[in-house]
């Protein structure tokens, strides 16, 4: 750990202009990648990029090698469903950009697009990438409308471009949310949601012009937004919660062969695990979420998570945005109700990766990816272990947030001035 | 701690008991009124439990004792003994711990079970009385649903008894009240025997955003001048009963004052007799609150949700105040801003009370790896504590906050045997509560699903009786 930290800080001070080149020795690395997990290997990093995850005796020379033995490498972890960068503060602060009011040049909020949105600058960025999350799908949260509007895909790295892949996923609510929003009940929300989806297929691929007639219920731009979800280019992101809905969902996609359907929540998942896996739907679920808030949730479990992983459903986790963080703690609590460790962090990595088709990219430790990793004090979902080092594209972070500042700045509340002038 | 109510409290109840007719609206001459302290009883019976002998097992006291390859008997719903090699009698249930730990039950002195309960929905929300910034005159006890589910997903989690509070809309909530986690059919039957009540109030946003369209207040300053406005009219109330009191012994015939329920609960408190539970974000609103609450010389037990504690710990150590505090959570709203992952070492590092609370049907089925997370935190910050010491946050410190500490909260001969076996170390994710004992009767059994608790609710629904 000394070594460890001592490298930290010289490689601080000599700079992150240039690009460097790591070798990171003898720690467990999970890559989530064919290579699967190894002992005492390492990791070379080359510019922004993975160059190499091996074992044995490897010549070190021109890297900067980071002692890591006893430690644990994993992937960067993957926000899955977040709205990291559009919101700082949620209630009675100004602007959020996570929250969405109807507006009349987009009839059902397809049309959103938060990658106009996106903040690098927002604390929520380096208090999460310093836990682990180096990447993370973002969007709307709350809308009125059906559709919460295309999310983008962020990196977390300390950059001024943020953005993966802007308009990379679309998302709709078809439980009692959505209900509520879209004429109160079920029997006019998926009227509305097959009509959005006749009218995009009947316009197309070229859209309207401003000339053009046109006497659909959906506004141009929510025509553009939609047609790449209809042809099956970006996932089209379901919340559903109940058993009924998650069949419902299964139903439309054998209407719609072509979409790409992820559920979200799928809280009574389990109970369709099978249909879900012989239809290749993929869940982002919260695995701590094991109360019947309504009607729609009943058969809430603690073991979904796992039940649908043995079924064969690609499980994903990680919701919320101030503490995303927290999402390997979800993850573990799943593994203590029987999912195994390597599903749970596979759920944090290469399966949001892949959702979200990023995984070519991201996702699990590969020659030629991005070289996003974190070494992790130990098993990284135990809940007493921590991120000690993250890398985003190659580059080493600097492990300080706003909160560590804070942290340091009152550590010793006996001070000879007031506190606004003791800078850690 | 500061805990001359209870006594105070069980005095009150046996007179009120011993002189129910005599209540302020029939009073005959001769006898001066009494308030009936207590009228809503607890009709809480322990389930019936066998002696039991856990042993072998790793134990944390609660109080910072730590017992490798320990053993704990307990009988008569009581903890008879800890040590090492402890003999069982004849009749005595013997669980071999190995690989396991012990420790206390887990209190919460921050839930909204019941009174916002699963299923959320409008009919089922009970927890604010949003009609006036000061309600103490209503109490939590009215608004719970014992069939909530939640109390079920909470004993699994360890978690033997609970405050349930009003929300935090008011600048006073109303009355908190202590629950075993054993609801049954009304609420009465899970009401922790001899508890002194809990006062929520709260600090800051909540209040001024509700009613700063309804009249006020609408600022901090507004929020500060309606507690000691509350407190001074409790101060007249209580001169008026006590001169009444005093008339009366001096044979004079006073007219009893009318009673007024909101202010004989704001009375309690100046009294010493009910605890104040605070809801308070901000440094400055609590340095704030400990001047009001030595203005009017009553007794704030816990700033809850005391996010920026860490700024002030020297302070309420020095005020004896408790913190109550999430893990990390934070940035929820402005005053929620500087939450640290820090918080609660850096409170209990200053010597101040350091409380795990959760505010959350979710958290509180996992508060044990709330410490643990701000346990280890606290280590990497330099802050030395042990897993002993940290446990008092999650029971002890709780207890004492709400004035039940003789009775539970630790591991102690004579106290309730409200106790978890843990599978494992419960600082880790992977460590789930194995049985749970309320007053020495194992009312969870992770793995015998025969015991698991079902609410009415869950009755014939789907996954009736499942893994929760």
């Amino acid at each position: 750990m000394k070594v460890l930290l001592s490298l930290i800080i010289t490689c601080m001070l000599c700079s992150s202009v240039q690009a460097q080149n790591y070798a990171i020795v003898g720690a467990t690395v999970h890559t989530m990648g064919p290579k699967g997990t190894l002992e005492n290997a390492t990791v070379l990093i080359q510019n922004d990029k993975i160059q190499a995850v091996l074992t044995g005796h490897t010549d070190l020379q021109g890297y900067n090698v980071i002692n890591a033995q006893g430690k644990v490498i994993t992937p960067g972890l993957i926000g899955a469903h977040t709205s990291l960068g559009l919101v700082e503060v949620s209630s009675s602060a100004g602007t959020v950009d996570s929250d969405v009011l109807p507006v009349n040049f987009s009839t059902v909020g397809a049309a959103v697009d938060v990658s106009f949105g996106i903040n690098p600058d927002s604390s929520l960025m380096n208090i999460s990438r310093i836990a682990g999350v180096t990447s993370a799908a973002s969007s709307v949260t709350r809308s009125e409308q059906l559709f919460s509007g295309q999310g983008a895909m962020i990196t977390l790295g300390d950059k001024t471009q943020a953005i993966i892949k802007p308009r990379a996923y679309m998302g709709v609510n078809m439980s009692n949310g959505g209900a509520d929003n879209i004429g109160g009940s079920r029997a006019l929300l998926w009227v509305a949601l097959e009509q959005a989806i006749s009218e995009t297929e009947f316009v197309g691929s070229k859209g309207l012009s401003p000339a053009q007639q046109w006497h659909g219920e959906l506004a141009r731009a929510d025509l553009r937004a939609l047609w790449p979800v209809v042809n099956g280019d970006i996932p089209l992101i379901i919340d559903a919660r109940r058993a009924a809905d998650i069949r419902q969902v299964i139903a439309f996609k054998k209407r719609h062969p072509k979409l790409h359907i992820v559920l979200l929540e799928a809280t009574e998942g389990w109970r369709v695990a099978d249909e879900l896996a012989a239809n290749n739907i993929a869940v982002i679920l919260d695995p701590e979420s094991n109360l019947p808030y309504a009607f729609d949730q009943l058969g809430a479990t603690l073991a979904n998570a796992a039940r649908l992983d043995k079924a064969g459903v690609m499980v994903v986790i990680g919701m919320g945005s101030h503490n995303i963080r927290l999402a390997k703690q979800h993850a573990g609590n799943a593994v203590a109700n029987g999912l195994a460790w390597q599903r749970g962090l596979a759920a944090l990595t290469i399966n949001p990766a892949t959702i979200y088709q990023i995984d070519a990219l991201v996702g699990s430790l590969e020659a030629g990816k991005q070289a996003d990793l974190v070494i992790w004090s130990g098993d990284p979902l135990e809940v007493t272990e921590t991120a000690e080092q993250v890398f985003i594209e190659g580059q080493l972070l600097d492990m300080q947030s706003r909160q560590t500042k804070l942290r340091d700045r009152y550590l010793d509340l006996q001070q000879d001035r007031p506190m606004r002038y003791v800078r850690p | 701690m500061h805990y001359k109510n209870t006594k105070i409290m069980l005095t009150g109840i046996l007179l009120a008991a011993g002189m129910l007719t005599a209540c302020d609206d029939n009073q005959s001459k001769g006898e001066a009124a009494v308030i009936n302290g207590d009228p809503f009883p607890s009709t809480y019976q322990p389930v019936s439990s066998n002696a039991t002998l856990i042993e072998n097992v790793t134990i944390l006291d609660g109080i910072g004792g730590r017992i490798e390859k320990g053993a704990l008997l307990m009988q008569g719903g009581k903890i008879v003994s800890l040590g090492q090699n402890l003999i069982p009698t004849g009749d005595t249930t013997v669980v071999d711990g190995q690989g396991k730990w012990v420790t206390p039950g887990i209190i919460d002195v921050h839930s909204h079970l019941g009174v916002y309960p699963a299923p959320s929905t409008s009919s089922h929300s009970d927890g604010n009385e949003m009609t006036a910034p000061v309600t103490a005159q209503v109490w939590a006890e009215h608004s719970i649903w014992p069939q909530d589910p939640g109390f079920g997903r909470a004993l699994a989690g360890g978690v033997t008894a609970m405050q349930i509070l009003p929300g935090s809309a008011n600048l006073v909530g109303g009355r908190g009240v202590t629950v075993k986690n054993m609801p049954n059919r009304v609420v009465q039957d899970m009401k922790f025997p001899g508890a002194p009540y809990g006062l929520k109030m709260a600090c800051g946003e909540n209040p001024k955003r509700v009613y700063g369209d309804k009249g006020g207040p609408g600022t901090r300053m507004g929020n500060v001048a309606g507690y000691r406005q509350a407190w001074a009219d409790a101060q007249d109330y209580q001169r008026k009963w006590d001169l009444y009191y005093k008339d009366f012994a001096a044979g004079k015939e006073p007219q009893q004052p009318k009673r007024d329920l909101k202010l004989d609960t704001l009375a309690k408190v100046l009294k010493g007799e009910i605890l104040v539970h605070m809801h308070c974000y901000r440094a400055d609103d609590m340095g704030t609150m400990i001047d009001v609450m030595q203005e009017f010389d009553y007794k704030i037990s816990v700033f809850h949700h005391a996010v920026e504690s860490y700024k002030i710990a020297d302070k309420l150590a020095a005020a004896n105040v408790c913190s109550a505090m999430w893990a990390d959570w934070w940035g929820f709203k402005m005053e929620a801003y500087d939450g640290i992952q820090e918080n609660i070492p850096m409170v209990h590092a200053a010597k101040a009370c350091a409380i795990v609370h959760s505010d959350s049907d979710l958290g509180i089925q996992r508060l044990n790896q709330e410490a643990a997370k701000a346990w280890a935190n606290g280590r990497r910050a330099g802050l030395d504590i042990s897993q002993a010491d940290a446990w008092q946050w999650l029971s002890a410190n709780p207890a004492k906050s709400l004035g039940i500490f003789e009775q539970t909260g630790s591991l102690e001969s004579g106290k309730n045997a409200d106790v978890v076996l843990w599978s494992a170390d419960p600082f880790s994710t992977y460590a789930q509560a194995e049985h749970v004992y309320i007053d020495g009767a194992l009312v969870y059994d992770r793995n015998n699903p025969a015991s698991w608790p079902v609410s009415d609710f869950e009755l014939g629904q789907p996954g009736e009786g499942d893994i929760k």
